[in-house]
C-alpha cells in the first residue's frame, strides 16, 4: 500500500502538470517543423506544411466546430473531378490497388506507383483475414447498395476527396493529393461496385 | 539464440496452415496467443540478442576517444557526472549548459562533442546501425537505458523549456500533412484499433498503451536484426506518414519524446525488449 502511494505521488504531479501546459503556437510549431526537416528529397517541401483543411483539423484534434465542418466540405467539394463516362475500372486491377501499401515514403525507389492500401484500414473482401479495423468494413459494399451508378459516383468522390463528405476525415485525399491516378481510383471503385468483386461475395 | 528465428517462421507457417479450416475471428485469436506465447518466450535477457548492444555499449563507455581522448565517464546525463542510474527514465529533459532539451541520443552526441572532442559528422550522417555496419549510438543506448531497468517512466516538465517541448510535442502528434494528410493521431488516438493485424497502442492519453510502449523502447528488432532506439523509431513512423526524414536528434523527434514519455509517466522501463 506505501509503495503505490509512493508511486502515485511520484506519477500524480506530472499528470497534472502535463494538463496544465498552454498549447504551442502554430508559428513556433512551424518553425521547429522546417528546422528538423532538412534533408528534403526535391518536391518534397509541401509536405512539411498543412493546406488549410488540415491545419483545421490539426489545431481543432479531428473535431471541427459545425460551421468549420461545413467550410471544409464546401471548399474540398469544389476539387473533386470525376472522370467522363464511368467511374466504374477493373475489379481485379483495384483488388491489386486495395492490397498495395507501396509508394511515397522516403524509402521507395524513385518513380514507385503507388498502391492505395485500403486493407490497412478496412475489411473488404472478407476472405482476406489481413485488414485493419480503423476505417469501416467494406464487406459487400456494393451489394448493400443495390450496385446503384449513383452511389459508385458517391464512392469514387469520396477516394478522391473523403475531406468533402465527412470534415477531418482521417482517410487520405487520394485523388486530390495526386496519390492514386484516375484509372486507379475507378479500379477501387469496380472492386466495391463490381456484382463479380469478392467484396460483394459473402462467405458461405 | 539463432533457432528463434526459423521457430517464428514455423508459427506463421503454422497460423497460415490453420487459416482455412478456422473461422476468421477464432483464427485471430489463435495467432494472437500463439504471438503471445512466442513474445514470452523471447523476453528473456538470456535470448535477447539486445544484450550484446548493452555490452558493446558498456565498453564505448568507458573508452578513450576523441581529440581529447578521454571517455564518457564524465557526461551528465541529467543526475550527475556519470551517474547512470535512472538517468533514461526521467530523459528527455533542459540542461542548463546546453540551453535546451535534450534526448538521451542528443545529450550524448553533446558529450562527446564536448568533452571527449569527437568528430559527431560522421555519426549524424549515419546514426542507425544497418548491414555490415554497427552503431554507437544504439549500443549507448542500449547500455544506459538499460540502467533504468525496473524504474517508473518520470520526464521532469518543470522548466519552461520542458513545458514548452511538452506543448510542441503535444502539437506535432496532432499535426496533419504530407500526401495522406497522416498525424501520429491518425493511428495512435483509438483503443484497440489494427493496422492490418498490427495492434496500435493508443498514445493521445496517458495511460497503459503509453506506459507499456515507452517502457519497452530501445527495443531489439528481430524484423531488422538490430537494436533500435526512439530515434529510430519516430524516423520510422514519419516514413510511414510519407513525410520526409526527420534530422537525426533534431527538436521534432525530442518534443515527440517529450510528450509520448509524459502519457507514459509511471510506466516501469524494462530495456533493451525485443519485438518483431
Amino acid at each position: 500500500m506505501k509503495r503505490i502511494l509512493i508511486a502515485a505521488a511520484l506519477v500524480l504531479p506530472g499528470m497534472a502538470h502535463a494538463q496544465q501546459i498552454p498549447p504551442a503556437s502554430p508559428a513556433v510549431v512551424d518553425r521547429v517543423v522546417t528546422e528538423s526537416f532538412t534533408k528534403l528529397p526535391e518536391g518534397w517541401a509541401q509536405r512539411l506544411v498543412p493546406d488549410e483543411t488540415m491545419q483545421l483539423c490539426s489545431v481543432t484534434r479531428n473535431q471541427p466546430s459545425a460551421k468549420e465542418a461545413d467550410a471544409i466540405m464546401a471548399r474540398e467539394a469544389k476539387t473533386v473531378k470525376l472522370p467522363e463516362g464511368s467511374v466504374i475500372g477493373n475489379w481485379k486491377e483495384g483488388e491489386k490497388v486495395a492490397q498495395n501499401g507501396r509508394g511515397g515514403q522516403f524509402s521507395d525507389p524513385p518513380g514507385t506507383v503507388s498502391g492505395g492500401n485500403c486493407y490497412a484500414c478496412h475489411q473488404m473482401d472478407p476472405r482476406e483475414v489481413s485488414y485493419g479495423t480503423l476505417g469501416p468494413s467494406l464487406a459487400n459494399y456494393g451489394a448493400d447498395r443495390k450496385f446503384a451508378p449513383a452511389d459508385a459516383k458517391v464512392a469514387y468522390a469520396k477516394v478522391y476527396n473523403p475531406q468533402a463528405a465527412f470534415a477531418c476525415s482521417p482517410m487520405p485525399r487520394f485523388g486530390h493529393n495526386g496519390v492514386l491516378s484516375e484509372q486507379q481510383m475507378k479500379d477501387v471503385v469496380a472492386y466495391l461496385f463490381d456484382p463479380d468483386s469478392p467484396v460483394n461475395k459473402p462467405v458461405k | 539464440m539463432r533457432p528463434k528465428v526459423p521457430f517464428l517462421t514455423c508459427l506463421c507457417a503454422l497460423a497460415l496452415l490453420l487459416a482455412p479450416t478456422l473461422k476468421a475471428g477464432a483464427q485471430e485469436d489463435a495467432s494472437e496467443k500463439e504471438i503471445e506465447r512466442y513474445r514470452a518466450m523471447i523476453n528473456d535477457p538470456m535470448a535477447n540478442p539486445g544484450y550484446l548492444a548493452v555490452d558493446r555499449g558498456e565498453a564505448l563507455w568507458a573508452e578513450k576517444r576523441g581529440a581529447k581522448n578521454v571517455s564518457l565517464e564524465s557526461c551528465d546525463l541529467g543526475q550527475g557526472a556519470g551517474k547512470l542510474e535512472g538517468a533514461y527514465a526521467a530523459l528527455p529533459r533542459y540542461f542548463a549548459d546546453a540551453g535546451k532539451v535534450m534526448d538521451l541520443e542528443q545529450r550524448l552526441l553533446w558529450c562527446m562533442d564536448k568533452i571527449q572532442g569527437l568528430d559527431i559528422k560522421p555519426i549524424m550522417a549515419k546514426p542507425f546501425s544497418g548491414p555490415g555496419r554497427g552503431s554507437d549510438m544504439e549500443d549507448l543506448v542500449a547500455f544506459i537505458a538499460n540502467k533504468s531497468n525496473g524504474m517508473k517512466i518520470a520526464v521532469p516538465l518543470d522548466h519552461p523549456k520542458e513545458k514548452e517541448a511538452y506543448a510542441i510535442g503535444e502539437a506535432l502528434f496532432f499535426r496533419r500533412s504530407a500526401i495522406n494528410d497522416f498525424s501520429c493521431s491518425t493511428c495512435h488516438a483509438d483503443a484497440g484499433k489494427r493496422i492490418r493485424l498490427q495492434g496500435l497502442p493508443q498514445l493521445d492519453k496517458p495511460g497503459k498503451d503509453a506506459q507499456l510502449t515507452m517502457g519497452s523502447w530501445p527495443t531489439y528488432r528481430v524484423s531488422q536484426s538490430a537494436l533500435r532506439t526512439m530515434q529510430h523509431r519516430l524516423w520510422d513512423c514519419y516514413r510511414q506518414m510519407r513525410m520526409p526524414a526527420p534530422d537525426y536528434a533534431s527538436e521534432v523527434v525530442t518534443a515527440l519524446t517529450v510528450f509520448l514519455n509524459a502519457q507514459a509517466a509511471g510506466g516501469e522501463l524494462n530495456v533493451p525488449s525485443i519485438k518483431r
